[in-house]
């Protein structure tokens, strides 16, 4: 979700990289150039002239006129300026109080506080092990008491039942009961969607906050949200006292600006994220990481955890054997083409490598087609056993062969015996480079220029 | 409930929203020379509404090009402003009107998650059936839990028919046979609820893209209609949403909901100068009664403050 974003940064520290000393104009044309950025990607005016002003005092300074590298310079000022706005360290939600430790969710109707409690629900009782209760004091919504119980019924956690008529405050009461009395560790209360501005309604969990005492106040946030996040966050936060943020849809292709702007005025911090439709989409938040992938220098550590959970461990490890010895066959493409495809396709890895930014708008220019890897996947399985072992055998009829049987082009087979030409010569490269110089290097020391 | 009371309604909810926007162009505009700093700082508080950083620009130029240089005051800033964005905002401007020809006219509703696609067809149905339409729903949002029970609660609210499927049932051979039902039954309407989607999501966006071509199999000319909900408190991301969804399933109109908050919805503006797609009702409440017919003075005026000032008079 924050490629736009990183996007728009990029073009901004591409000229800045290029230039040589900087002088006071050339720094102020390059922030009025990161601030347009930011408040196209919808961080809050107040956020941006704050987050500017604070860039400004340290890159006029002599700390970018002396530096070597003043364009160098401004990019680290502003990406450390904007870890220290994401907050520095990932926070873990705070669960360490007597049991049954209550957790509640706050936030705007829409913005997705059922499937958010219930994905937490179902990471904390798979992933930490706990006991988990969910109770929905939604009586505003139809049928969202209902929702609960659904999604309770597929993450496999219990609900509290649903008692027709019941008010807020007593379903509060008699889901901390229930919990003790069956021993859970935590009970995620499922507040109704409101207004911020809405009075009885925050009056109320105000009241619920006050029976149930929870150790974690969680303001659900949709990531799309424009400039009125601050007025959100700062309102819920005045009446309720969060103690941290979920971000919803950040799968989204928003620019992300919400994230900045909450975290900002609130003081919390972002803990989980949501990432998708599924109840395991959900991660938990590393605002360092973030920042990296704002600025466009990837985010690696974020892409070597995503291959080791998709990777089978054993392929991975035959491919390896195979890349010392410097050999790669057209089956191993295919692996690899599979992996990808798991991995959220060729744009989803692009966004997470360093240096890749750059690569993937050529490929959004280029019109390069999402399915492209399917594709060629279809042209391999259309090979010979024989074929794909020993590429070199391919000749024009057996092209002929190949298309027809993947329903592609002969020029289709091409493209991709070329890319496994370029590959293998590549794989040799990556061998004499090391593990240590592909991560220096990035995307850019190995692949062809485009 | 009456036109006057439906406006306060609009202005009480869009004046917390612009007593930010407003209240700064009193402390920018007390009255001064609109040189480039103002123009500057003019063009910050359109952004800080939503409007995007193009809009803001074009408004800002367009007020520079009579007024740089002289000295305004703070309700000539205003109504200036509220005449720019009334000027974008009137082409769109227009409510949906069931053509009677169609039998049912059919209307597919769409939007990302939660932004309130299923509240506003249970508004529809209201005003509609009030209107003495027969009005027939499609609960054709199979994957959210819980998403076909809360339509039918509407369903009996309206004492209109909710045609229904299993959870996870293919929504266009829902929408297929909701459609055979509503022209055997002789509806006027049928509205057809969708699950919500990100734009970014194909294969979501191809499914929705199913829904429309299964239509056309009974009615060439179905979905005689196809609204995107958009939440007011949405950003720039807005433009994307109504970009693809626009490219997949032809939206013909745009309806805004959760006005009510601080959120200025100024993104409709950025939107109707992009797309210039018809607005054809804004959501400002959680009542059925709270679903109204969009106006561009209104808004205009409301998003500059200037009715909030009427109001006070």
């Amino acid at each position: 979700m924050f490629e736009s974003l990183s996007n728009r940064l990029g073009e901004v520290f591409e000229r800045l990289r290029k230039r040589g000393a900087l002088n006071e104009s050339d720094v102020d044309e390059a922030l009025r150039e990161v601030r347009i950025a930011l408040l196209e990607a919808d961080v809050s005016l107040p956020v941006v002239k704050k987050f500017i002003k604070g860039v400004r005092e340290k890159a006029v300074g002599q700390e970018v006129l002396r530096s070597v590298t003043p364009g160098q310079m401004v990019i680290k000022i502003v990406h450390d300026h904007l870890v220290e706005t994401l907050g520095a360290e990932s926070v873990a939600l705070n669960l360490s109080a007597v049991p049954p430790v209550a957790v509640m969710m706050v936030g705007l109707q829409g913005s997705g506080k059922t499937t958010s409690t219930a994905k937490i629900a179902k990471w904390l009782q798979t992933k930490e092990r706990k006991k988990v209760l969910m109770a929905s004091l939604d009586v505003q919504r139809p049928a969202a008491q209902e929702q609960l119980k659904v999604l309770g019924e597929q993450a496999g956690v219990a609900t509290l039942p649903i008692v027709p008529g019941q008010m807020p405050v007593e379903i509060a009461k008699r889901a901390m009961q229930a919990a003790r009395l069956q021993g859970m560790d935590v009970v995620l209360l499922d507040t109704a969607g409101r207004l911020h501005v809405d009075e009885a309604l925050m009056a109320e969990i105000a009241a619920v906050k006050k029976v149930a005492e929870p150790q974690e106040i969680l303001l659900v946030a949709d990531a799309l949200t424009g400039q009125d996040a601050v007025n959100v966050a700062s309102r819920f936060h005045e009446r309720v006292t969060l103690t941290g943020i979920m971000l919803t849809r950040i799968d989204g292709d928003g620019r992300g600006g919400a994230a900045l702007s909450m975290r900002a005025v609130t003081g919390c911090p972002i803990k989980m994220l949501g990432t998708g439709e599924g109840l395991d989409d959900i991660e938990p938040f590393h605002p360092d990481r973030i920042a990296s992938r704002i600025l466009g220098m990837g985010d690696v550590v974020s892409l070597v955890e995503k291959a080791a959970e998709t990777m089978e461990k054993e392929e991975a490890d035959r491919l390896a054997a195979k890349v010392a010895k410097g050999r790669f066959d057209l089956e191993d493409l295919r692996d690899q083409l599979r992996q990808m495809q798991k991995m959220g396709g060729l744009e989803g890895m692009m966004g997470l490598l360093p240096g890749a930014q750059k690569v993937k708008k050529q490929m959004a220019a280029a019109n390069i087609d999402p399915k492209l890897l399917s594709r060629q996947e279809a042209i391999i399985n259309s090979m010979t056993p024989r074929e794909r072992r020993n590429p070199k055998l391919i000749n024009a009829s057996r092209k002929r062969r190949i298309a027809s049987g993947s329903g592609t082009s002969i020029p289709e087979v091409n493209r991709v015996l070329k890319q496994w030409k370029q590959m293998s010569v590549m794989m040799k490269k990556v061998k004499k480079l090391g593990k240590k110089g592909m991560m220096r290097a990035g995307l850019e020391g190995i692949l062809p220029r485009m | 409930m009456s036109e006057k009371n439906w406006f306060s309604r609009l202005t009480r909810g869009l004046k917390k929203s612009t007593s930010a926007l407003t209240g700064n162009i009193s402390s920018l505009f007390t009255k001064r020379k609109l040189d480039d700093e103002a123009l500057e700082e003019l063009e910050e508080l359109l952004i800080a509404a939503d409007l995007g950083v193009t809009t803001s620009a074009r408004i800002c130029a367009n007020i520079a090009r009579t007024r740089f240089n002289k000295d305004v005051g703070e309700r000539e800033i205003r109504e200036a402003l509220a005449d720019e964005i009334e000027a974008i905002l009137t082409p769109v401007a227009k409510p949906l009107i069931p053509d009677p020809a169609h039998k049912p006219h059919v209307v597919l509703v769409v939007g990302v998650n939660g932004t309130g696609k299923t509240t506003t067809i249970g508004k529809l149905a209201r005003h509609f059936t009030a209107e003495g339409l027969k009005v027939m729903m499609a609960a054709g949002d199979t994957f959210r839990a819980a998403a076909i029970e809360q339509l039918q609660i509407w369903g009996k609210r309206t004492a209109s028919p909710v045609i229904a499927g299993k959870p996870g049932a293919d929504a266009a051979g829902l929408a297929y046979g909701a459609l055979q039902q509503a022209k055997e039954q002789n509806m006027d309407l049928l509205l057809i609820d969708t699950a919500g989607r990100l734009q970014n999501k194909s294969h979501l966006m191809a499914e929705l893209e199913k829904i429309s071509r299964v239509l056309k199999k009974i009615d060439p000319e179905a979905p005689h209609s196809v609204l995107l909900v958009l939440d007011a408190t949405t950003g720039q991301n807005a433009l994307s949403q109504v970009e693809v969804f626009q490219q997949v399933c032809q939206v013909t109109g745009l309806v805004m909901t959760k006005l009510d908050g601080t959120a200025r919805g100024g993104v409709l503006v950025a939107l109707a100068d992009k797309f210039a797609l018809p607005v054809h009702a804004i959501g400002v409440g959680e009542g059925a009664e709270d679903l109204r017919p969009f106006d561009a003075r209104q808004f205009a005026e409301a998003l500059c403050g200037l009715s909030e000032e009427d109001a006070n008079k």
